[in-house]
């Protein structure tokens, strides 16, 4: 009965069934199965690395997160530097970064001169762009120094002894450290925030900002009490974002941090952070152990970055919805 | 009979006014559902071979609904759904199991905003003769002429077929819609605003381009300009909130509209 | 002064502060930035010279250039855009087209979004262990492959977002002429989005070429120019980390200069990416 329909008038040399549609359901699947692999590609991330670190989660147990001894001679692993370092590295250049970038971000939507404003935009969303590496070589060669010469010499030497800033300042000032690399790492992402958090002002409706300002508000009172209250959510989603990226970030940290196992002790001490060890440490593994221990320690960042993304994720997917 | 209703009752006389012979498109008690809203009642009408019919209405009351069922775009949409009878040639066209890609085939459409494919201007005219037919390359070249000579529109690319169909201005692009969907040689046109877009000298031409279409195609043109439907169609149905108010030849509608809603619309009281 | 008055200049002071940090930050920020750039370029333009691109990576104390790494970089890019793309514009489409509100297309986005910003070092261990171990052997397949994986969630993400961007009736056009859907999406979506498809994988090259963290355990380092992948291969990122810890100057000058490089690359392909972007459609 249906078969009717498919009947057509006469007509020369017809096709039986239209061009492209064979591949139809080919098409569909290849498409699919696409996603699919994707899924496959993070389980399969996530399930190598509990495989390869379950040696060392074995056999440390709980502890691997606590203990602070890292030693590749006895075999003795535990991840607490690296996470401490990471933890606080990531905090610490968010510290920084984030007031930068938000001074940075309504300068270029609230007080930019108009001509200005596409040029110094582009140019932050370029540099933004920039490889890390170039920001850890940067770090090494010309800020280490500069550093150590014009902070940490200094500030060590006006420190008085038993002072609470001499146990801040102790360590060789050579220029590298923790606040060093915590000082990379905000350069680092601090293009990155600035685009994302200017990308989120945009999102506010003219009409709101015009009538605030129609209010006789200044730009610092529309700013406090109209946009930002406005973005929240997305603002917080941004700033998890930057400190998912800053957490795992490598290139920009390892040059600088001095790659010491233990717990930093001061701000101008070595300490590492979990991306560090491994590209330090991976190829040069002396032991099993030791190579299932640095995979435990991926699986650790693997974790906390999952988290502190999806987190991100949610608060930026329940702004964008608002407006 | 429906004799609950007295305008349907005057409804169903008016559909006498079509010779069932001629019927090329016949919709029997058709009901739709956006998801649980329910968007057409009970609609009955028939199209006339080589006709134009339009359906007029004001906002919301259908008719764009009720065009899209007809070539059954709808079923690109999950939660939408039909029930009731179109009898294309006699065959449900909402039957399960019937070839889909094919029906379109034999009912073409238009669409308000002009939608070039990015292609070349021969190209798109060719688009949905190739998915079917394999035609030499003379034979094709004719088709293309033949499809852009009727949507007038033949003089003004003929020296441009291998420029972008995006090219064109906006009165072209639509044209070359229309030329794209006749090159196909369906047997019924479904038009939804297609002048809306346009400036009134792209729309004067384009109405003209439709009245010599129908020589060959059964039209449906769904239009918000009473003038336009009463130019270009035989006949009309007006449409109100998902009902079908009244169909009629145009004439009889138009200048002695049997119900007070179909009057109250023409006269422009709402709409 | 009446009470109005004061509470009007503390505003117009608290205004003035907010402003004035507002502009030293933005400036604080550029001159950094500038600094970096200015390092790059000073730094950088010293050790390039046509050595850079003839010679291999030479041994410490000696004379060479970088030919082995860039060459490596190239193949392993190119390699990985490949794979990435057939990946990535087919996952794009399925989210676009295929899946609409489905809980398993949310999944999908939200694990690419999460692959999208996931730490580059893992993804090197997780192909070390799928692609190095079992073999026993790094090489520059494996460094594609993890190169890979970082680039497909940028064109899975750009090519969702072009193709959505499609107005439905472009697509209704298509199927209205009796085109199978499969049809549509190949013939007129994909036609229809190419300068959005095509910013997606130059941004996603733009990412790629600047990594190393994934290449270092899986495509490891090559002293020596090789053209074949399935062995160690040099890759710029990967040198400059050796030469850049190294105590020669020779090495760090041409750390310099391979960072310059790969800097210039990734600024250049961004620029040309945003050119594409803007790209007005003929209309």
């Amino acid at each position: 009965m249906s078969e009717a329909i498919l009947t057509p008038r006469a007509r020369p040399a017809r096709r039986t069934a239209p061009r492209g549609a064979a591949l139809g359901k080919i098409f569909e699947g290849l498409c699919f199965s696409a996603a699919t692999a994707l899924l496959v590609a993070l389980g399969g991330l996530l399930v190598s690395l509990l495989v390869g670190g379950w040696p060392a989660i074995r056999k440390f147990g709980f502890g691997f997160l606590t203990t602070a001894t890292w030693n590749p001679v006895t075999d003795v692993y535990g991840a607490a530097g690296p996470i401490v370092g990471a933890l606080t590295t990531a905090g610490v250049a968010l510290v920084i970064a984030l007031p930068i970038a938000g001074g940075v971000a309504f300068f270029l939507t609230e007080l930019c001169p108009a001509p200005l404003r596409g040029p110094i935009g582009t140019a932050v969303e370029l540099l933004a762009g920039i490889p890390s590496i170039v920001y850890g070589m940067w770090g090494l060669f010309v800020f280490a120094p500069l550093f150590s010469r014009f902070v940490q010499a200094p500030l060590m030497m006006a420190a008085k002894p038993g002072s609470l800033l001499e146990k801040l300042t102790a360590g060789v000032p050579n220029g590298s450290g923790i606040l060093s690399a915590s000082i990379i790492l905000a350069i680092m992402i601090l293009p990155f925030m600035a685009a994302t958090l200017r990308e989120l002002l945009l999102t506010v409706p003219a009409a709101v900002r015009e009538s605030a300002y129609g209010l006789g508000a200044t730009t610092a009172e529309v700013v406090m009490s109209v946009t930002l209250p406005y973005v929240r959510t997305g603002a917080i989603g941004a700033v998890m974002l930057g400190l998912g990226r800053a957490l795992g970030e490598t290139m920009a940290v390892t040059f600088i941090i001095g790659n010491a196992h233990g717990l930093p002790s001061s701000m101008f001490d070595s300490g590492s952070t979990i991306a560090s060890t491994i590209a330090n440490e991976f190829t040069e593994a002396s032991t099993p152990m030791h190579t299932a221990a640095l995979m435990a320690l991926g699986l650790v960042l693997f974790v906390i970055t999952f988290i502190v993304l999806g987190l991100a994720r949610l608060m930026l997917r329940a702004s964008a919805v608002k407006s | 009979m429906n004799t609950l209703n007295p305008a349907v009752d005057e409804f169903e006389t008016s559909i006498a006014d079509v010779d069932r012979a001629d019927v090329r498109v016949d919709v029997r008690n058709l009901n739709f559902f956006y998801g649980k809203i329910h968007a057409l009642k009970n609609v009955s009408l028939p199209f006339a071979r080589n006709k134009a019919t339009a359906l007029i209405g004001p906002s919301g009351c259908g008719k764009s609904t009720l065009l899209r069922t007809l070539n059954r775009m709808y079923a690109l949409y999950p939660g939408q759904r039909a029930e009731g009878e179109i009898l294309l040639d006699g065959e449900n066209v909402l039957a399960p199991g019937v070839d889909l890609a094919r029906l379109r085939a034999r009912v073409g459409m238009v669409f308000q905003k002009p939608t070039p494919f990015p292609m070349t201007i021969y190209d798109n005219v060719a688009f949905g003769v190739r998915l079917y037919e394999k035609l030499s390359r003379a034979d094709m070249d004719a088709r293309v002429e033949e499809a852009l000579t009727r949507a007038a529109l033949w003089d003004e690319v003929k020296d441009k077929l291998r420029g972008p169909g995006l090219g064109l201005s906006g009165g072209q692009q639509q044209r070359l819609c229309v030329a794209r969907g006749v090159a196909v040689r369906p047997e019924v046109l479904l038009l939804d605003e297609p002048t809306s877009a346009l400036d009134p000298i792209s729309s004067a031409r384009l109405e003209e381009t439709i009245m010599q279409l129908k020589a060959d195609h059964t039209i449906v043109i769904v239009t918000h300009n009473l003038g336009q439907a009463a130019r270009v169609s035989d006949y009309t149905g007006f449409m109100y909130l998902g009902e079908m108010v009244e169909f009629g030849s145009t004439d009889s509608l138009f200048t002695s509209p049997a119900t007070q809603k179909t009057s109250d619309y023409i006269t422009g009281r709402f709409g | 002064m009446s009470a109005p008055a004061i509470r009007l200049a503390r505003r117009r002071a608290a205004d003035i502060v907010f402003k004035a940090f507002c502009l030293v930050v933005t400036i604080v920020a550029l001159a950094a930035l500038t600094a970096i750039l200015w390092s790059l370029l000073s730094q950088g333009l010293g050790g390039l010279d046509l050595d850079v691109f003839t010679r291999s990576t030479p041994a410490p104390g000696s004379k060479g250039g970088l030919a082995n790494a860039i060459a490596g970089s190239v193949m392993m890019c190119a390699l990985a855009m490949v794979l990435a793309l057939f990946v990535g514009v087919l996952a794009g489409t399925w989210l676009a087209e295929y899946a609409g509100r489905s809980a398993y297309g949310a999944v999908v986005r939200f694990l690419n979004d999460m692959l999208l910003s996931a730490p580059s070092i893992l993804v090197g261990l997780f192909v070390y262990e799928i692609l190095v171990a079992p073999f026993h052997g790094f090489s520059g397949f494996a460094g594609a492959v993890a190169l890979a994986l970082l680039a497909v969630p940028v064109i899975v993400r750009t090519t969702e977002d072009v193709l959505s961007l499609q107005a439905a009736t472009l697509r209704e056009a298509g199927v209205a002429l009796g085109a199978p859907y499969s049809f549509v999406v190949r013939q007129i979506l994909w036609r229809s989005a190419r300068s959005g498809l095509l910013t997606g994988a130059l941004l996603a090259f733009a990412r790629i070429s600047g990594e190393t963290a994934p290449l270092l355990f899986t495509a490891l380092n090559n002293q020596f120019f090789s053209l074949n992948l399935t062995h160690p291969t040099a890759s710029l990122p990967v040198v400059i980390f050796n030469f850049a810890l190294s105590a020669y100057d020779d090495w760090r000058r041409l750390a310099w200069a391979g960072a310059l490089l790969i800097a210039a690359t990734v600024l250049a392909v961004t620029i040309v990416a945003r050119i594409v972007a803007r790209e007005p459609k003929r209309s």
